[in-house]
This record gives C-alpha cells, structure tokens and sequence, in this order.
C-alpha cells in the first residue's frame, strides 16, 4: 500500500472517515505519520477554540478580580485559585463523573409554555465535555495573567486619560486594554504553549476516544503499544508539536509586534524563547 | 462510616504517600539535573553547551506527556537490552523481531519471578526518573536565567581580584543567584505538585487510580454498597491538591523574604529598611 494510498484512508481517521480497524501487524512508518498526524486535528481544534473563548472569559474574570465591589471580586479570585491550584488532569476526571452522573435523558426544563429538553449527553464527549474544562482551565490561568498585566499599567497613563475627560468603557477599551495586552503578551504566549501540549491529556483523562478517534499521542501510544517501540510514535508525535509549537510562536509574535508598533524600537518588549522562562511576573503555566 | 476504614482504603491512604514520596524523591533530582543543565549551557566546550541547549528548550516544543509516556518504557528497555547483551551473549537472533521487543529470560528486568511489590517498585523507580528528567530540564530554564539576572559587574569585580572561573562562579554566581531563582523554583514546585496524578499513566496504583477503583459501584470482583462515588472521591482529591498548593505557596513566601537578605535588590532594600 503506497504511502499516499494510507493518507486518503487514514487522513481523517480521527474524525471517524476511513477505516473502521486501525493498521495492525505490519505496520508502516507512512501508517504512523499519518495517523498520527490525523490525531493533531484534535488538538489543534482544543487548542484553537479554548484559547479563543477563554481570551474573552479571561478578560472578564481579570476585570472582575481587579473590582473593588467585592461580590465580583470574591467569585473570580475563587474561580482562579480553584482552576490554577488543582492538576487538570482531576478537573478532567472530575468533569467528566460529573456529566455522566447528570440524567441521561436530559434535564426538563419548564419555560411557561414550552417544555425544553436540555440534552446531556453530548458532554460526556471529549468534544465538548473536555473542550469546556480546558476552556475554564485556561480562562483561570490567562485572568491571572490580564490581572498581573493589568495591575501594572502605568498610573501616567490612567492620569492621561482622565485629562482628557475619558472615562468608564472608552477609557478601557482606548488606554487600559491595549497595554494590559501589550504587558501580558509574552506570558500569555507561554500560556497558550502550554495549554496546547495540555490537550494531549484529554483521551487519558476519563473521556473515551470513542470508535478509537484520539489525539496525537493516543494514537501515538496505541502504535507504541501495538509495535512495543517507542523509539518511532513517541518522536513522531514530538516533531509534530515542535512544528506547530513554533507556528503558534510566530502567531503570537505577530500579534505582539503589533501590540508593540506604536512604541520606540528600545522600549519594545521582545519575545525571546529561551529567557522568557525567568521573569519575575511571568507565570509558567504548565498545568 | 466504617466502611471507609476497610483495607482496601487504607491502600488508598497510602497513596497519598505514595504521592509525597514522588515528590521528595523528584524535587532534589530535578534540582541536581536542573543545575547541570543550567551548568551545561555556560559550558566554554562547544558540545556540552550544546546538549544542555537541546536539554532546556525541549520540554517548551514537546508536551511533557509525552515523555512521562516515552521515558519510562524507553529506559526499561534500555535496560533490558544492556542485560540482554550481558548475560545472554551468545544468542544471535535479534532483539526486535517484528513488533517484538525478545530479550532472554535472565536478562528480563524485574524477573518474571520476582514477587509483585518489585514490580510496582520498579514502575514507580522508572516514573520518578521520568519526572527528574522532564521537571530538571524546567529547572534548568529557570537557574539559567537567574544565572543571567546576576548583575555581571559583580563577576567582572571577582575577576579583578583575581578569581579563576571556578572561584567566581562558585563564590559569587551561585551564593546570588538563588534568591533570583526562588520565584521560578516556587512556581515550578507548584507544578510538579500538580503534575503528580499523572502518575497513574504509567501504571503506578497512586491516588487516582484508587479513587476510580473505590469509587466506582462495581469492579470486576467486588461490587461495593453504594453507588456511583467517584464524583467525591475525585472531590476529596481536588482539595487535596488545593491545600498542597496553597500550603507550599505560604511556605516559599517566607523562604523568598529570607533569601533576599543582603541582596542588591527592591526587597532586599525592604529587608534592612525594616531592621533599621
């Protein structure tokens, strides 16, 4: 079977096309590139959706965590202290017991005159159900980041705004927001890192890879277990996140420089890979 | 409220030990690999500047899981091939037939024979190498750059007095460089904490493993007398690890105003402000 021949049967395997057997016995180096890589298509679609709706639960959550009333600013901080100081890996079990204990024919819910029938059971698919707990999981971690970030915009600036009679939501969205993003940037990139190698845990955490579509490294471990070596997936799947570990890089310094044009070349904050680990405000954020 | 002093529980007690072990046993390895790590990256030899290179900047491109999965089975195997080679010398066939990985019995490692608690020993011994070899390379990171955050007039000054290159990186470098260490080290503890249950990837019996086992209503043998539990099970895990998290970040803020005692630095500063 020719190597392109096993990438239009297995390509999209981890959606559920092509062959309902996996490749056993004689299994080729072409069988694990490709199916492999079919399972990044998981990870990629974790990483993308729960780093987009997060940014916006994040932004929220720094703002609520920075008020000064204090029924918005007790529930954030809980919300954050919660999701960053517990292993995601136990959100994952825990979420996942949680959705299956709830009833299977769905919750009734009476509106008045209609009756809605809130269907349950789609979250105890690793799509969605996983999906919600790595978007929760990030919104924390990135609030705590906004917040830092937004705690040290310079006071000048706020006073700038004030002179010129700005307030309320045109003074966050013209002076505070842009620099809270600026200042946050450089962690936030190593967040979003961080939460994309994050997504390999989902079909080890409870969620089954139901009709066996996974991820990247659960296919990854099924061939190391079919073949009982570990020396092919394992560093097949490793290239497969350098790659887009560094797209995402470029990604994110793009955005940065655009964050950054307005200001002289010597003030820029630039994103170096190797320092950016020690910064005495940034977070690691591996879970 | 007997039933949760059965024997079976008392096994899922200890593995919360279990999880205190991992951790005594992974922090000073990881902090040793960190530091030579680190160590290697200011090498003047090209090669071992090289390694360490590759050592610390791996962990960013590659998910951790994936080498608590890799490591483990690599090093077994690694083993088992060097006894092989050993003990078995005058077998010729190859050791990876197919999808088979044929060592000869007496290089198998633990021994078929061997009673069960080598086993689990054994896993357990390959898993703790995994976590120093992933959380020493994040160490390595972060010695690094407070290596870098020691102003270098310093090292320039102790080369003025005349100091070898050992002398000022021994005397000067790394008596300083820890206090700008502590706020990366602190950090990285917090997630070796977090990164424990994954311990049950690799098979060892830790605490999840046995909140899913007692949990569950039934399993293969027993059925236990009440229903789906897990849910609280996994609670009781969940605070477990927030008092863990929380506890050890109220110990490294005491540590960090220790450590910035006679530091050139904004806390520091505050440290003789408040004895003046």
């Amino acid at each position: 079977m020719s190597c392109l021949q096993t990438l239009s049967e297995y390509g999209l395997r981890s959606l559920g096309h092509g062959p309902r057997l996996l490749p056993r016995g004689d299994i080729t180096l072409c069988d694990q590139i490709v199916l492999i890589g079919s399972g990044m298509i998981w990870n990629i679609y974790f990483a993308v959706l729960a780093l987009t709706l997060g940014f916006f639960l994040a932004t929220a959550l720094a703002l609520a965590k920075n008020s000064k009333n204090r029924l918005l600013r007790a529930p954030a901080t809980g919300f954050i202290f919660v999701f960053r100081g517990s292993p995601l890996f136990i959100q994952f079990f825990l979420a996942y017991e949680a959705f299956v204990l709830l009833p299977r024919a769905g919750i009734e819910i009476d509106l008045l005159f209609v009756q809605i029938t809130a269907e349950t059971r789609w979250l105890t698919r690793a799509a969605a159900g996983a999906l919600i707990v790595l978007f929760l999981n990030t919104s924390a971690y990135s609030a705590e980041i906004f917040y830092g970030a937004l705690r040290s915009v310079p006071r000048g600036d706020l006073e700038a705004a004030d002179a010129y009679g700005m307030s309320g939501f045109s003074r966050f969205r013209k002076i505070v927001w842009p620099t809270m993003m600026r200042l946050a940037w450089p962690s936030y990139t190593n967040e979003a890192i961080f939460l994309f190698h994050a997504t390999t845990l989902v079909f080890f955490s409870g969620f089954p890879a139901w009709q066996q579509k996974g991820d990247a490294l659960y296919y990854a471990r099924y061939f190391a277990d079919q073949t009982f070596n570990p020396f092919i997936p394992y560093p097949i799947a490793g290239a497969y996140f350098i790659l887009f570990t560094l797209i995402l890089i470029m990604i994110f310094g793009k955005i940065n420089n655009h964050l950054n044009r307005h200001l002289a070349r010597e003030q820029r904050i630039k994103m170096k890979l190797s320092t950016r680990f020690y910064r005495r405000n940034a977070v690691p954020s591996l879970r | 409220m007997c039933y949760l002093t059965t024997v079976k529980h008392s096994m899922f007690y200890w593995s919360f030990g279990i999880v205190l072990a991992l951790l005594a046993l992974t922090a000073p390895a990881a902090l040793l690999l960190g530091f030579l790590g680190a160590m290697a990256k200011r090498s003047q030899v090209a090669v071992v500047r090289w390694i360490g290179s590759i050592y610390t900047s791996m962990v960013r491109g590659i998910p951790d899981i994936i080498f608590f999965m890799f490591v483990p089975i690599a090093l077994g195997q690694g083993i088992e091939y060097v006894r092989h080679k050993i003990k078995c010398p005058d077998v010729t066939e190859p050791i990876r037939q197919g999808n088979d990985f044929v060592v000869c019995a007496a290089a198998k490692f633990p021994l078929g024979s061997a009673d069960q608690w080598v086993h689990q020993t054994y896993g357990f011994a390959l898993a703790t190498v995994a976590f120093a070899f992933v959380f020493g390379a994040f160490v390595a990171n972060t010695i690094d750059g407070a290596m870098r955050a020691v102003p270098a007039n310093q090292l320039e000054t102790g080369h003025a007095y005349g100091m070898t290159r050992r002398q000022v990186f021994w005397r000067i470098l790394v008596p300083q460089m820890w206090s700008y260490a502590l706020p990366g080290l602190s950090n990285l503890w917090q997630i070796l904490i977090k990164a424990t249950p994954l311990l049950f990837l690799l098979g060892v019996q830790d605490v999840v493993y046995w909140a899913r086992e007692l949990g569950g209503s039934k399993t293969s043998r027993y059925e236990y007398p009440h229903g789906d539990w897990r849910l609280w099970y996994f609670m009781v895990l969940l605070v477990f690890y927030l008092l863990m998290t929380w506890g050890s970040e109220k110990v490294f803020r005491r540590l960090s105003t220790r450590f910035a005692r006679g530091q050139a630095t904004q806390a520091g500063q505050q440290h003789l402000e408040a004895k003046a």
